[in-house]
């Protein structure tokens, strides 16, 4: 089975403080770690482990720049067979629906049985996955967290819901499907694993490898902007506590009883 | 401008809370429109949703057809683009089933995506201004968005308050002839209820909820000795059950539980929303967290900078020193 | 003249002179042997090279004190003095053994050398030998049957026991020993009866037991015992000799090897690949061992000569908390491994992965690298290094737990387990009522004679910094010009090494090395002995290391460190010792002196203290590992405080006082029992320099 998957590099943040920069129009950005989303990886250890099981390979490929072709060595050294960069200047400021045809253009030149996604990345959106099935007319589930494949080019996946419920559906190949997190237990890898890829080609395609129309893309293309960056109002969160923590415990303790009552 | 549509989800003829909250989201968009509810189904539970929303929907479009008796995305996708209006704004909620549907809808549509809105601040022209978080939550962000080719919008549960509207009187209008065959390459097979486990959290007046701050599985006890001492119960948030520290049972937010308790206490949880899209009720919140920053303060009743670690222990202690005064 | 009774080598066995039986005897069971140990070579040859013929010297040392000296044996009083003696016998019974042997082709043999009264005074000593050689088997099999030491059981995971063949081969020896003294008794006893000279028995031994039984039995009886007992000698010894090498006693001929190519650097750790430089290793396909003919053939002779004794299981702490590791069983399953896929006939299986089949990721990961079972080990045998091979095979095919990927990743990307900033880790000295007190320097651009190397617990952890600014404190006291490097410190590494990651390892120390060197400082100082290890044995090129344990003693020797009395007269203090300040680097009694210093000061000791230091549950990156136990190690050592008579527990290394905070609390001894660490206490003692005198 061929395996498709799409991943992004994004800054960690889960252990810094978010600060804005100097000009106030995106976070500082210079001290941040960067890395593989953590859904995008999930996805990569879910497709080594069905190739695992029924051969194929699994190609990664990211839209972004020079920085960004990091991810995809990442990912090779876990056991991706390739990696595809996808970059031209003509794809900054895309929305995210243009970087569903930047994909959807790089898909139209192979054939690919699979397409994984992680379910969403920094910014929340959970949205390329969806339209990249629905430009390609293939069937797509999100929040995918398990797969098992089936004889006659078909796929059992089940889906998370509400409540820890799985949705468990049928769905034929070729498809899209988004990953959730917590799927499975994804593979180490190490300095010694990338150092080992550092010198495999990754190629890189363009506007004018992808037959992409430039005004289909990009800054002027995109019909979401975000335009700026602001902490949200604290105006009316929580009354912070204060005082010695003997102090704060007696009184956490009172407005337990008070609230819940003490059974 | 372009008509409102809102589509609603039931479940055994009962609509989802977000009717109310998607109602008031398109009143943002334009104050002067009536927004028209969608519902799709099959038999009287569709007809039941339906008579509910004419309670606060001016207009209520029914589809209704045997394959969409389990609301399956692949399909209700398809019998809304056959039923909509060129143009339209679609509505929906940000949880599995509007993540599923919207963004594909998006395209078929030709409309722009925008998902997850906190708030909706309106027209400027042509461009919806909108705020959106990222980051886990810990920043927001105002987006513009064109949508004059139409749009479909999901919208974070909860954020929008229900209006105080007066009743609409709505009629329901039965369009479930113009959507057409339906077919998709994903079928429904069955849905596979969680385990309950031994503790039923959705039951608990209080719960002691843990998330990554509790950092190893060792430490989990702290939050039970506090548990046992107010007769409640330890949950968590995703984090802690992707690590194995606790069964998804114990999990509260959009992919675990809905709980309802009195008093939730938020231990080492940053407060990402999904998270949150768990807790129901408004209970009264006291947040733990070492990060002053964490965005659960921002939803919590009172919060408290300090090391759950140290500061739990001392707690269970003061309670056990309440009960023996009490007795 | 007549012989009183036939020899051997003249009688007739059944129709064959005995001289024949005896040669066809000596040759097929040499032939055996031989072919046999050609077998148990077999694997060796496949496995991995291993340096290990440098030093002879210091090798024959070895030899004589592990080997001959006997030196680890009385650490079990009981078994060791049982095994001493044991010993002594077989070294003293090598020569009769040989000279027995040949009396069966050559009548009248003498052993060259061995004639006359040397000759006599040997078969003395000899006889001696053999019965206690005799009477120890005896004991050994009642201990083993009535009072069998808890360490020898086998736990149902781990396979099953071998009580039975226990037994056998005590009986076999015992037999061996009686079949010679039978030998020579009925012989003197036949010659007594006739009046002739015998060979002198010395009294109570078990030849002249037999002989003063035998005094009146009848001479074809006693021929018949005479002929008998040899031939049983005979087929008894080469029974054993080629019955030794399929179990536990094969140690008899290997262990000699075992101890001869024993680890000399004690303290490091083998590199990934013998003879394979840091700069080569990219070209390595495969990093550690994954299977069987990875591990090197030292090692694998390791599997061979292992007692299965349980003395170092006895001592691991991972085992006495449940954890799925047993040191022991590391050896035997390997041992096994090898015996079941290198059979005598046939050819060998091999190439299988262990790791999930003879053992468990989690028994790997348990390991804390204390080196309590190496300390313990009478054949020097290396567990710690075998078990970080099996680390590195995991590591590099990705299978570690997931709880340990996330600190591994932040290590790389921001130098601490802890994904804290870079920048921040001189934050704990940047403390603005500290700076006032104590200015710490930060090497960048200024100099300094020595370089504190604080470490990323010390750095990041709020408790620990306590360690790092009292170490401070100290060093100004003694006026030590130091100086930290800041942010340019990434983590020694330390566990990293152990934990299998060696080129994130090797990255971390180079970047260290070359911070260290361009600071151009001339000696390092550091309160963390992990660090401490990591400088002295994984580092190269970089100025040598104390530990601030040692400044201080020095300080209390000279003078320049006084102490007030300790307010709490009543307080009764233990001193617990850190593996890697301790066992790994025998620094056991300068942090002794420092507290025996302070007036007023009562100390005790722990039952298992020194070299038999209990582990706290390990340091660096074992403290993010969730490792399935039935207590936690830090519980344990709190309990054996608490036993001692102990309310204060003193630690020099902030890994042993994470741990034992936590285990006072979750023992629930809180308030009843404290902890702190030495330079706190130092610190808190140190006299105030009189303000008048200043």
């Amino acid at each position: 089975m061929e395996i498709l998957v799409c991943v992004k590099r994004v800054p960690d943040t889960s252990e810094n403080e978010i600060e804005f920069n100097p000009e106030g129009n995106d976070i500082e950005r210079d001290e941040l770690v960067y890395g593989v989303n953590e859904p995008d990886n999930y996805a990569v250890e879910e497709a080594l482990q069905i190739t695992a099981r029924v051969g194929g390979q699994v190609t990664v490929v990211t839209v972004g720049g020079e920085d960004d072709e990091e991810v995809l060595r990442r990912e090779m050294a876990m056991g991706a067979s390739h990696g595809v960069l996808l970059a031209d200047d003509a794809f900054s400021g895309s929305d995210a629906r243009s970087i569903a045809a930047i994909l959807q253009a790089f898909l139209r030149k192979g054939k690919y049985d699979l397409v994984l996604t992680g379910v969403q990345a920094e910014d929340g959106g959970a949205q390329v996955g969806g339209m990249l099935a629905a430009m390609l007319d293939y069937p797509f589930a999100s929040l995918v967290n398990s797969i098992e494949v089936l004889d006659g080019r078909k796929l059992r996946i089940s889906r998370e819901v509400e409540g820890g419920n799985r949705e468990v559906s049928e769905i034929d190949l070729p498809c899209v499907l988004s990953i959730q997190t917590g799927i499975n237990e994804p593979r180490y890898v190490g300095m010694r694993g990338i150092r080992a890829v550092a010198s495999v080609p990754v190629p890189t395609y363009g506007v004018t490898d992808l037959a992409l129309d430039p005004n289909t893309v990009g800054e002027t293309a995109a019909k979401v902007k975000r335009l700026d960056y602001f902490l949200p109002a604290l105006g009316n969160g929580a009354e912070m506590l204060h005082g010695s923590r003997e102090e704060i415990v007696a009184r956490v303790a009172d407005l337990i009883a008070a609230k819940g009552g003490l059974r | 401008m372009a008509r409102i549509f809102a589509y609603i989800t039931h479940r055994a003829g009962i609509i989802d809370d977000s009717a109310a909250e998607l109602l008031s989201a398109a009143n943002k968009i334009d104050p002067a429109a009536a927004p028209t509810a969608i519902v799709t189904g099959s038999g009287a539970e569709l007809d039941s949703a339906c008579a509910s929303l004419c309670a606060s929907y001016a207009e209520v479009w029914k589809l209704s057809d045997e394959s969409l008796a389990y609301p399956n995305a692949e399909l209700v996708r398809k019998a809304l683009v056959n039923v909509l209006p060129p143009g339209s704004i679609v509505l929906a909620a940000h949880e599995h089933f509007g993540i599923d549907l919207a963004p594909g809808l998006s395209i078929k549509l030709g409309a722009v995506f925008a998902s997850d809105l906190l708030e909706i601040e309106g027209m400027e022209g042509l461009l919806l201004k909108v705020v959106r978080q990222e980051f886990g939550g810990q920043v927001s962000a105002h987006v513009q968005c064109d949508i004059s080719s139409g749009a479909v919008l999901t919208i974070r549960p909860g954020a929008f308050k229900a209006l105080a509207i007066s009743p609409a009187n709505g009629q329901v209008v039965d369009r479930s002839a113009d959507v057409g065959t339906l077919t998709a390459g994903r079928r429904y097979l069955e849905t596979v209820v969680a385990e309950t486990g031994d503790i039923d959290i959705t039951k608990q007046n209080i719960l002691v909820s843990i998330g990554r701050g509790i950092q190893e599985k060792d430490n989990v006890g702290i939050a039970q000795d506090l548990a046992d001492a107010l007769g409640a119960a330890v949950s968590c948030s995703r984090p802690v059950v992707d690590a194995k520290w606790l069964e998804k049972s114990r999990q509260v937010g959009s992919s675990g539980k809905a709980v309802k308790p009195k008093v939730y206490l938020a231990c080492g949880i940053s407060g990402a929303f999904q998270h949150l899209a768990g807790l129901k009720g408004n209970p009264f919140i006291i947040a733990i967290n070492k990060n002053p920053k964490a965005p659960i303060f921002q939803v919590a009743s009172v919060g408290i900078v300090d090391d759950l670690l140290e500061l739990l222990p001392e707690l269970t202690n003061k309670i056990h020193e309440m009960r023996k005064v009490a007795a | 003249m007549m012989e009183t009774i036939q020899s051997p080598a003249q009688a007739t066995y059944w129709l064959v002179q005995g001289r024949e039986l005896f040669l066809s005897i000596y040759v097929l069971g040499s032939a055996c042997f031989f072919y046999i140990v050609a077998r148990r070579l077999a694997p060796l040859l496949r496995g991995e090279r291993d340096f290990r013929f440098d030093r002879p010297l210091r090798r024959l040392r070895n030899v004589l004190q592990f080997w001959l000296g006997q030196w680890r044996h009385p650490r079990y009083r009981g078994a060791g003095t049982i095994h001493i003696l044991i010993f002594a016998g077989f070294i003293v019974l090598a020569t009769r053994a040989f000279w027995v042997l040949a009396l069966g082709i050559s009548d009248g043999f003498v052993m060259p050398g061995l004639s006359g009264t040397t000759g006599h005074v040997y078969g003395i000593v000899a006889d001696y030998a053999s019965t206690v050689v005799f009477l120890c088997m005896m004991i050994a099999a009642i201990r083993r049957l009535a009072f069998t030491p808890a360490r020898y059981s086998v736990p149902a995971r781990y396979g099953k026991g071998h009580p039975a063949d226990a037994i056998f081969l005590l009986a076999l020896i015992a037999i061996l020993m009686a079949a010679d003294s039978l030998f020579q008794g009925s012989k003197a006893a036949a010659l007594a009866q006739q009046g002739r000279t015998a060979e002198f028995l010395p009294v109570l031994s078990l030849p002249w037991i037999f002989k003063d039984s035998l005094l009146s039995t009848p001479l074809p009886t006693l021929q018949s015992l005479h002929l008998g007992a040899y031939l049983v000698h005979g087929l008894t010894f080469f029974f054993l000799l080629c019955y030794r090498p399929f179990g536990i006693q094969f140690h008899v001929e290997t262990s000699l090897f075992s101890l001869y190519f024993a680890k000399l650097d004690r303290g490091t750790l083998k590199p990934v690949r013998w003879g394979v430089s840091d700069e080569q290793l990219g070209q390595v396909k495969s990093f550690g061992v994954k299977k069987f003919e990875d591990f090197t053939w030292k090692h694998m002779l390791d599997f061979y000569s292992c007692a299965d004794c349980g003395r170092c299981s006895d001592n691991c702490p991972a085992n006495a908390v449940g954890r799925p590791l047993s040191p022991r069983f590391i050896g035997i399953k390997a041992r096994d491994y090898a015996f079941q896929h290198y059979p005598m006939f046939g050819s060998s299986a091999n190439g299988k992965a262990l790791v999930g089949d003879i053992y468990s990721e989690d028994e790997i990961w348990s390991c804390t690298t204390c080196g309590a079972c190496e300390e313990e080990c009478p054949l020097l045998v290396e567990s710690i290094d075998k078990v970080v091979d099996l680390r590195r095979g995991l590591v590099d095919d990705g299978d570690v737990p997931q709880s340990l990927q996330r600190p591994l990743k932040a290590l790389e990307s921001r130098g601490n387990p802890y994904g804290k900033m870079e920048k921040k880790r001189a934050d704990w000295a940047a403390a603005p009522q500290f700076q006032q007190t104590c200015a710490v320097k930060v090497l960048n651009g200024k100099k300094a004679d020595a370089l504190y190397f604080v470490d990323s617990i010390t750095s990041y952890d709020d408790r620990m910094q306590a360690i790092g600014r009292a170490t401070a404190e100290i060093l100004h006291h003694v006026g030590q010009d130091f100086g930290i490097l800041g942010a340019a410190e990434r983590d020694s590494g330390h566990e990293v090494r152990r934990f299998g990651e060696e080129t994130l390892f090797q990255a971390l120390r180079d970047h260290n090395t070359e911070a260290i060197t361009a600071s151009g400082v001339r000696r390092i100082v550091t309160a963390d002995p992990h660090a401490y290890n990591a400088l002295k044995h994984d580092y190269k090129d970089v100025p040598p290391v104390e530990h601030i344990s040692q400044v201080i003693a020095r300080g209390v020797k000279t003078g320049t460190i006084k102490f007030h009395p300790v307010d709490n007269q009543s307080d009764v203090y233990t001193y617990h010792d850190p593996c890697y300040l301790g066992r790994h680097n025998h620094i056991y009694q300068e942090p002794r002196n420092v507290l025996d210093a302070i007036p007023g000061l009562k100390r005790v000791e722990m039952s298992r203290s020194r070299d038999r230091s209990f582990c706290c549950g390990g340091g660096g990156l074992m403290l993010f590992y969730e490792p399935k136990e039935e207590q936690r190690m830090g519980v344990k050592r709190v309990q054996m405080a608490a036993e001692a008579g102990a309310n204060v527990i003193v630690t020099a290394c902030p890994f042993c006082m994470v741990n034992i905070e936590d285990a006072i609390k979750v023992a629930g001894l809180e308030g009843k029992m404290t902890a702190i660490d030495l330079v706190e206490l130092t610190q808190q003692q140190i006299a105030q320099k009189d303000p008048k005198a200043a």
